[in-house]
């Protein structure tokens, strides 16, 4: 065992011998299951709102980047060991994760949750059984507020919850459940939407504070001309700044 | 992938199935069952090493030796596999990390642990980060092989120490009777013999082993039920060419049926290993072979 340890470092050590420079390849970190934000499209290679604005910032910060999808429950501790830089997966600013990682400025709105329960169902919202996705801002609101929560590891499988009557309704991002709803006959809208939450930005190690620096100008770049309200309208994702 | 699926809104029936099931987040559900194999393949040897080498060390007469076996033993199967997988192989990652940046970069004066970061310099990276995208799959996918063959070792290493148990002590007497030295006493006769009190404990964590992969995915190496759980989940018709409902159980349908033939496959292979093995020993099966024969 001992050997076979020594043997794999001593490998390692030799595989590394190429001269690296920081952050010539910006490992982007998604879940790669939240549609419009980030899903794997048909050909098996990460799509949506995010891929989009992660390339054109790594455009204009001069940055090689390299997309990865990693499982959500996960993804905090892959970031802070270093197996890639950032997280661009739809991730709200919290003050909760800002114990853990840092984020660049926000570049959404905080966006609306809302509920989605079966069509015409009588559901109650404060009390009745309601889904949401393990370690995201609505599971702490519905945890929050009285209602008894169900998690899952995967959005889809929030709202399979609500279909199948596991669960009276699901609680997640709106601009994830408007597809859904207006391709679907069998679930629909209920009740106020939600305001949680303070945008979404990118989440990065609190030590790499030159990678922040460089994501929050570009994002403000964006943000300056437009280009990123362009984006936002093609993808649907809510309020423009 | 075929010619007339450029629309694949205009076609249905067969034709459709044909072009949905070509697709290349398709062909990543296929080429993930080769993953899976071949991690099977590169673990069970290698479990069994650490296996073998757990069980040789706890039945040690050197007291060392013999506590370190027994700890990895109790240690290791006490320790949930969850936690093992998300815990052990960050820290075995970061350990790997460590030694490098000892190595490389041995004038560097600030804090590797800056709070929750883990931060060694660029050199030392695993895989460095400008590496390309595979280089990063087979480190992490080595990292599984190893976290899960530290895991069934020390599993495989309890059924062994218990199979040299079971070789009937007349035996390894006749031996030192012999003047057999205890290490030839060990390699003559207590290891042939014990294979056949051991297979049916290997058995069964060969069948647990084929089971466990979904815990790859811990680790971002996508095995199956990862690809079967994201395709079979309903895809509205925005974001794909191939809108259906939720499809879950077909997937996971498919992946009863390739279980099922595996683990099928696996027990004809181990009849055929302990019929072998039970050749000539001295146990109620190997007396039944002598005398059907």
């Amino acid at each position: 065992m001992k050997n076979l340890l020594i043997g794999t470092a001593a490998l390692a050590m030799m595989a590394g011998a190429a001269l690296a420079e920081s952050h010539s390849v910006v490992r982007m970190g998604t879940e790669g299951a939240y549609p419009p934000y980030n899903f794997i499209n048909d050909a098996g290679e990460v799509d949506g709102f995010e891929r989009e604005l992660g390339d054109e910032l790594c455009a204009r910060a001069e940055l090689t980047c390299e997309w990865v999808t990693n499982e959500w429950d996960s993804i905090i501790p892959n970031l802070v060991s270093g197996n890639y830089d950032t997280i661009i997966a739809g991730m709200s600013i919290t003050d909760e994760r800002k114990e853990q990682i840092d984020f660049t400025q926000n570049y959404t709105q905080p966006d609306p949750s809302a509920y989605v329960a079966l069509a015409g169902a009588e559901v109650d919202l404060a009390g009745g059984v309601i889904a949401a996705q393990t370690g995201t801002i609505q599971a702490s609101y519905v945890a929050e507020h009285g209602a008894t929560l169900v998690e899952f590891s995967s959005p889809d499988e929030t709202v399979a919850a609500v279909r199948n009557g596991e669960a009276d309704a699901v609680l997640a991002d709106k601009a994830y459940l408007d597809p859904i709803v207006a391709e679907s006959s069998d679930v629909a809208f209920t009740g106020e939407d939600v305001l949680i939450g303070g945008g979404i930005g990118l989440g990065i190690r609190k030590s790499d504070t030159e990678l922040k620096a460089k994501f929050d100008a570009a994002i403000q770049s964006m943000k300056d001309d437009g280009s990123l309200n362009a984006l936002i309208e093609k993808w649907e994702i809510g309020e423009t700044f | 992938m075929f010619s007339y699926c450029t629309d694949p809104a205009t076609l249905d029936g067969l034709t459709w199935l044909s072009c949905y099931l070509t697709t290349g987040k398709h062909l990543s559900i296929y080429w993930s069952v080769g993953t899976v194999l071949l991690l099977l393949a590169i673990t069970a040897p290698v479990a069994l090493m650490f296996g073998f080498g757990g069980a040789a060390a706890a039945r040690s007469r050197f007291a060392p030796l013999s506590w370190l076996g027994k700890a990895y033993i109790a240690v290791v199967r006490g320790v949930p596999d969850i936690a093992f997988f998300l815990f052990f192989v960050i820290a075995l990652d970061q350990g790997f990390e460590w030694l490098r940046h000892q190595v490389k970069c041995p004038d560097w004066d600030q804090p590797i642990r800056q709070g929750n970061d883990f931060v060694v310099c660029a050199e030392a990276k695993l895989p460095l980060g400008n590496a390309a995208q595979w280089v990063h799959e087979t480190y992490g996918f080595m990292l599984a092989v190893l976290t899960f063959s530290i895991v069934f070792g020390a599993f495989a290493a309890n059924v062994l120490f218990g199979a040299m148990r079971a070789v009937p002590r007349a035996q390894l007497e006749t031996a030192e009777a012999y003047g057999m030295t205890p290490r030839q006493t060990f390699w003559r006769i207590l290891v042939p013999q014990m294979w056949v009190f051991a297979l049916p404990g290997l058995s069964n964590l060969w069948m647990v082993l084929i089971k466990a992969t979904p815990l790859l995915f811990l680790l971002g190496v996508e095995d199956i039920v990862y690809w079967a759980r994201e395709l079979g989940g309903a895809k509205t018709a925005r974001f794909t060419d191939y809108p259906h409902p939720d499809w879950r159980m077909w997937y996971f349908f498919a992946l009863l049926v390739f279980y099922l033939a595996f683990t099928r496959v696996s027990e004809i292979v181990l009849d055929r290993i302990m019929k072998r093995l039970t050749h000539g020993q001295a146990t109620t099966g190997g007396e039944a072979q002598r005398k059907a024969a």
